[in-house]
């Protein structure tokens, strides 16, 4: 059952010196309620993929759809978290993410709000500004935001890359722990292949310039998993392999 | 694992509890103090020895004991507190007309590219004109009434205002521009929770220019046509030859425009606490 389908999709940008192809014919099903990360070298197009998925890029050829129907813009039935956190710096935690509800009556907000304030670990900082957030902190507000219209899929566009070694580890299984919670489909774009393989149930590799998927690799691994068990190093050994063998051999004749 | 507050909003200093420990904390508040008011003593002290040692004629400059003089009695006799008084009533009057339309303009204008070019022209060719331009035909207009002066100094505090509440707005952050268009944020709240506090600080130093030309144009309009005021006062005491008296007014106009600078600034700290700058070293 694929519930976010794209197909042959292109993405051209116009610049100054010509069109610029970002995405070559992108095909992908990405099954609901699973876990997928799309791993590639910066400038492969991995960050305007997601952008399409969520809206925010309009004006590309071919087909994206979710349950069967087709995305033209943004919707509360994707949530997204960007790199950077995105915080309103003059309003506090909670109200961060209410600013993110549009329906509901002020008592279901706060309900709603303390609710995944508690999903993330940050229950007691509600009234604390972004200001006084170390960096995983503010990034957990921001997962927070982005659940809390309870959206069917979850767009995340590197939301570790900023943070710092150990707070990234720690991200990383808090992660899966509100996916398990929520049950909800989860999109990750990283440059990291370690993050790729230890998140997802399967990996999307891409090539860049123009942007293509190279491969699809299903991970069975159960969770939780172990980075330094040998399937895990394998499977990471494989896609390392995939995208810098042609660097390697340079390397080996260069010695 | 989430107990890692990182204050990075300064923390005002415990105070120091030894004798020593207060004891510098003391001199170095008298120093900021001292640093701060030594140039202005510098200049009255220069100007007094000027004239101590014969150098300046009192009819030209007469020396700072005279001017204090001056004041003490204008003071007295309540005739310079009724003067600024009306040429603060004038100043608030026509500062708090520009203030709203400046900012209703500012904010149409800001928020809809098609305002924006449909009174752009108007408004450059306008905005060069100097308030003191206006003054012959404000007369006309208005006489020399009460009217007159407030139109001039709302001509002149409107367009700092506008141009500035313009450039905030202009100045939103497009990454929350994309937060918003993904969370499907109504305009409404984007405009309430966005736009205006992104642009708070400039809208706030529009504000603080515009109160400082308000309070040019009060004076310059008094000193053409009026029969009361701190300009009007000057332009009376030039008549007479009362040097000290043409002093005191001024003085007072520098003054009052520092305190209303300082209230404004003041009342931004308190609006905009989220933002950290630089204060210089």
């Amino acid at each position: 059952m694929a519930e976010l389908r794209i197909k042959t999709l292109v993405k051209r940008f116009s610049q100054a010196s010509g069109a610029v192809l970002a995405l070559d014919g992108i095909d992908l099903d990405i099954p609901s309620g699973g876990f997928t990360s799309i791993v590639g070298a910066s400038g492969c197009g991995k960050s305007t993929l997601l952008r399409i998925i969520a809206g925010l890029e309009g004006d590309f050829a071919g087909e994206v759809s979710l349950d069967g129907r087709p995305v033209g813009g943004p919707g509360l039935d994707r949530g997204m978290v960007f790199q950077e956190h995105r915080l309103l710096p003059w309003l506090t935690v909670e109200e961060n993410v209410a600013f993110a509800l549009n329906g509901p009556t002020p008592a279901e907000v706060r309900e709603l709000v303390s609710e995944h304030l508690e999903l993330v670990g940050l229950g007691s900082f509600a009234k604390a500004y972004p200001g006084q957030l170390s960096g995983g902190m503010a990034q957990r507000v921001a997962i927070a935001r982005a659940l809390v219209n309870r959206p069917r899929v979850l767009l995340l566009d590197e939301p570790f890359g900023a943070l710092d070694a150990m707070t990234k580890i720690i991200m990383q299984q808090e992660i899966l722990r509100i996916w398990e919670a929520e049950h909800i489909t989860m999109v990750l774009v990283t440059h990291d292949i370690d993050e790729a393989v230890f998140l997802g149930d399967q990996v999307v590799m891409m090539s860049a310039r123009p942007g293509r998927v190279k491969a699809v690799l299903p991970v069975s691994l159960p969770r939780p998993r172990d980075r330094s068990s040998p399937h895990f190093i394998d499977i990471r050994r494989h896609i390392f392999g995939s995208f810098f063998a042609e660097a390697e051999e340079t390397f080996a004749y260069a010695i | 694992m989430s107990g890692d507050i990182a204050l990075t909003r300064t923390i005002a200093a415990a105070p120091p509890d030894s004798g020593a420990g207060r004891r510098t904390a003391l001199l170095s508040g008298l120093g900021r103090t001292a640093l701060y008011v030594a140039l202005p003593l510098a200049v009255i002290a220069l100007w007094q020895g000027l004239f101590e040692l014969g150098l300046i004629r009192p009819i030209l400059l007469p020396p700072p004991t005279r001017v204090a003089q001056a004041f003490w009695t204008l003071g007295l006799s309540g005739e310079l507190p009724r003067h600024v008084a009306i040429s603060l009533l004038r100043v608030l009057e026509g500062f708090a007309i520009a203030a709203l339309a400046g900012l209703l303009l500012g904010l149409a204008i800001g928020l809809s590219k098609k305002v924006d070019r449909a009174c752009d022209l108007l408004i450059q060719l306008v905005k060069p004109i100097p308030p003191i331009a206006w003054i012959p035909l404000a007369i006309l207009w208005f006489g020399i009434g009460e009217a007159a002066k407030v139109y001039i100094i709302f001509l002149g505090a409107f367009f700092p205002i506008l141009v500035n509440t313009v450039d905030g707005i202009r100045q939103t952050d497009q990454r929350f521009v994309e937060l918003a268009r993904i969370l499907e944020v109504p305009r409404r709240r984007f405009i309430l929770k966005v736009v205006l506090p992104g642009a708070l600080p400039a809208i706030m130093t529009g504000l603080r220019v515009g109160v400082m030309v308000a309070w040019m144009c009060v004076v310059a309009s008094e000193l053409i046509a009026a029969s009361s005021g701190v300009g009007y006062l000057i332009m009376d005491a030039r008549q007479l030859s009362q040097t000290d008296v043409v002093l005191v007014g001024m003085i007072t106009i520098g003054a009052m425009g520092k305190l209303l600078d300082s209230l404004l600034k003041r009342l931004e700290r308190r609006l905009i606490t989220w933002k950290t700058s630089f204060g210089g070293q």
